[in-house]
């Protein structure tokens, strides 16, 4: 995909000065940070033999646009403070999350090797007891919100400058919990936080549509009170400028409804349901890099 | 025997004092602000105070998350919804994650009364007692409400407290110590021992005094911490006394008999009996008649000495 002008301007809250130091930063060309993301997804899920590649594959742009443009956050210094929160609520697509980590500098690239190993810090589900830079443990679908919504009530009674950004998947909108935590969200009037769908339209044994229909996915989310936009979630400039749309929002929290394709960049992951939660054989792993080179 | 005071009262009260002195110390409450007595928190620190409506598995979470962001939240709701109601959540956002919430319940047990059956939580220190890191007390009184209460809040970890709904009467004067994981030894004796929690702990002291008359010398131990149990504790009762009863305000499988057996066999074995709801749901009535008809009295203790004396070799 083309990247815009956007795509590489530094984020306006970028601290100045000696605060800057050990903040992450990057002008590298997301593009490129996408596809090598990708890479790391499908090669370490293959080694692992088992974990979740379509739901990592359709989150790359979204956490490559947080982790290398949007968030404050220092590499070296996993508990820093003035860091902004990221919450991975779909917490089995933590193979994306864990290379964007990696690529960051909070862990060895290498480490990528032994995800889903005994006494690996890479954990089958995101979990922040094991992995330097995971903000919280999920892997149980509909608790992101909720932790994400407390977050963001501690960071504004303290009146701290980070904000929250939290990943949810279009099918953990089923759980009831996700709805709870949306309404009281919008009660709390938390515009320090910001939720991003990746609505890439499959769950584990079927299409959302077929399982549970969520449409009009838009609309709940703005009955419920939210600031909604919609995006192309693969376009990099469109995530880039929703995030930074929903930093301005006032009064409320911000959802981005990321339009995404379950196993984006590999074709015959794309779209297809198998690869929810298979991992890819030696064959196709070859394929797939092959296809993300 | 003194005057009753209302445990969850006290709860809310200490709340307050501790709101006082520490800026970190949050309430959260699922619309029972008025019966869990956090109403209190909530009228003397509201921008502290998150009404989270009924949603009892998103209070959770954001307990939570206002734990991650460095405060020490405490979530109230009654016993029959926390864990029974959010589980899960305890499970992954709190135990799972290490992150140090307090869950602080009222109306626990028969005692609960006519509300019935929905509103007795007879299986709740069962659950949480399966969950790695968790912190389990269970008050006797007002006073020792106040120092639980307290030591949670210090204690850097999750907690869950247990209260009921009626008040009971005073066992502890104001000097009263508490320390987590701590059993307390109430009566000294040799022929048996009762190991008590909560509402049971002023019956468990009724039966030894009535037992006492009849030449049997019991010792009685209130064990306010339920995990991690005391086995020291427990074992040295066994080993002194040769015989071991529990009373509890709740089910027998896996509550603090079960807990306190486990120690026993391995370490000791004595006999032992048990007073607890035995694998039935509760009902409407009055709560001392409730008592009665779940067999969680004085004498239904006594009864239990009298066996458990029998049985030693």
């Amino acid at each position: 995909m083309e990247a815009s002008s956007d795509v590489n301007k530094k984020s306006s809250r970028t601290p100045a000065g000696p605060a800057r130091a050990g903040v992450f930063h990057s002008d590298e060309d997301l593009t490129a940070v996408a596809r090598r993301l990708r890479r790391h997804i499908v090669t370490m899920i293959a080694r692992a033999g088992s974990g979740h590649p379509g739901g990592s594959l359709s989150a790359v742009e979204i956490i490559t646009a947080l982790y290398w443009r949007i968030l404050r956050h220092k590499p070296a210094d996993p508990a820093w403070p003035e860091r902004d929160r990221f919450v991975m609520s779909k917490g089995h697509a933590a193979p994306v999350l864990y290379a964007a980590l990696a690529e960051c500098g909070y862990f060895p690239v290498s480490e990528l090797n032994t995800l889903r190993q005994l006494g690996s810090h890479l954990q089958g589900h995101a979990d922040r007891t094991h992995t330097p830079g995971v903000e919280m443990s999920s892997g149980s679908l509909g608790q992101g919100l909720s932790f994400a919504t407390g977050l963001s009530l501690g960071g504004r009674l303290d009146g701290a400058g980070w904000r929250v950004y939290v990943l949810l998947s279009d099918g953990e909108c089923d759980e009831g919990q996700t709805w709870e935590a949306a309404m009281a969200a919008a009660n709390f009037k938390l515009d320090n936080l910001t939720a991003i769908v990746d609505r890439n339209g499959i769950q584990l044994s079927g299409f959302n549509r077929d399982i549970m229909k969520l449409e009009p996915f838009k609309d709940k989310w703005a009955a419920f009170g939210w600031h909604v936009a919609e995006i192309d979630g693969h376009d990099i400039s469109q995530v880039l400028d929703a995030l930074a749309a929903a930093q301005k929002v006032k009064g409320q929290p911000a959802v981005i409804i990321a339009r995404t394709v379950k196993g984006k960049g590999v074709s015959f992951m794309e779209n297809n349901v198998d690869f929810h939660g298979k991992a890819p054989n030696a064959e196709q792993l070859e394929q797939a890099l092959k296809e993300l080179a | 025997m003194s005057d009753a005071v209302s445990l969850r009262e006290t709860y809310g009260q200490t709340l307050v004092a501790l709101g006082k002195t520490n800026p970190d110390i949050v309430v959260l409450d699922a619309d029972l602000s008025p019966s869990t007595m956090t109403k209190f928190f909530a009228k003397e620190f509201p921008e502290r105070f998150f009404e989270v409506g009924i949603a009892e598995a998103n209070m959770i979470g954001i307990a939570s998350g206002l734990a991650a962001a460095g405060k020490i939240p405490f979530a109230s709701t009654f016993a029959v919804f926390a864990p029974g109601r959010c589980f899960d959540q305890i499970r992954v956002s709190v135990a799972q994650a290490r992150l140090n919430v307090k869950i602080a319940v009222t109306h626990a047990g028969v005692t609960v009364g006519e509300d019935g059956a929905s509103h007795q939580a007879l299986e709740d220190i069962a659950l949480v007692n399966t969950l790695p890191g968790f912190t389990i007390i269970v008050p006797a009184d007002a006073i020792e409400t106040d120092r639980a209460v307290r030591a949670a809040a210090a204690h850097v970890g999750p907690c869950y407290i247990r209260m009921p709904r009626p008040k009971l009467p005073l066992i502890y004067d104001e000097s009263y110590k508490f320390k987590i994981g701590k059993a307390v030894t109430l009566r000294e004796g040799q022929d048996a021992a009762i190991i008590a929690i909560g509402v049971m702990v002023s019956q468990a002291l009724a039966a030894a005094a009535e037992l006492g008359k009849e030449g049997i010398d019991c010792r009685v131990l209130n064990m306010p911490t339920v995990k991690p149990i005391d086995e020291k504790a427990i074992i040295k009762a066994a080993q002194e006394t040769g015989a071991v009863v529990t009373a509890e305000e709740h089910q027998l499988n896996g509550g603090l008999g079960s807990i306190v057996a486990r120690v026993v066999a391995a370490h000791h074995p004595v006999p032992m009996e048990f007073v607890g709801v035995n694998d039935v749901f509760g009902q409407s009535g009055k709560p001392d008649e409730l008592l009665v008809k779940y067999g969680l009295t004085a004498a239904d203790i006594a009864g239990a000495v009298r066996k458990a004396v029998g049985r030693k070799g």
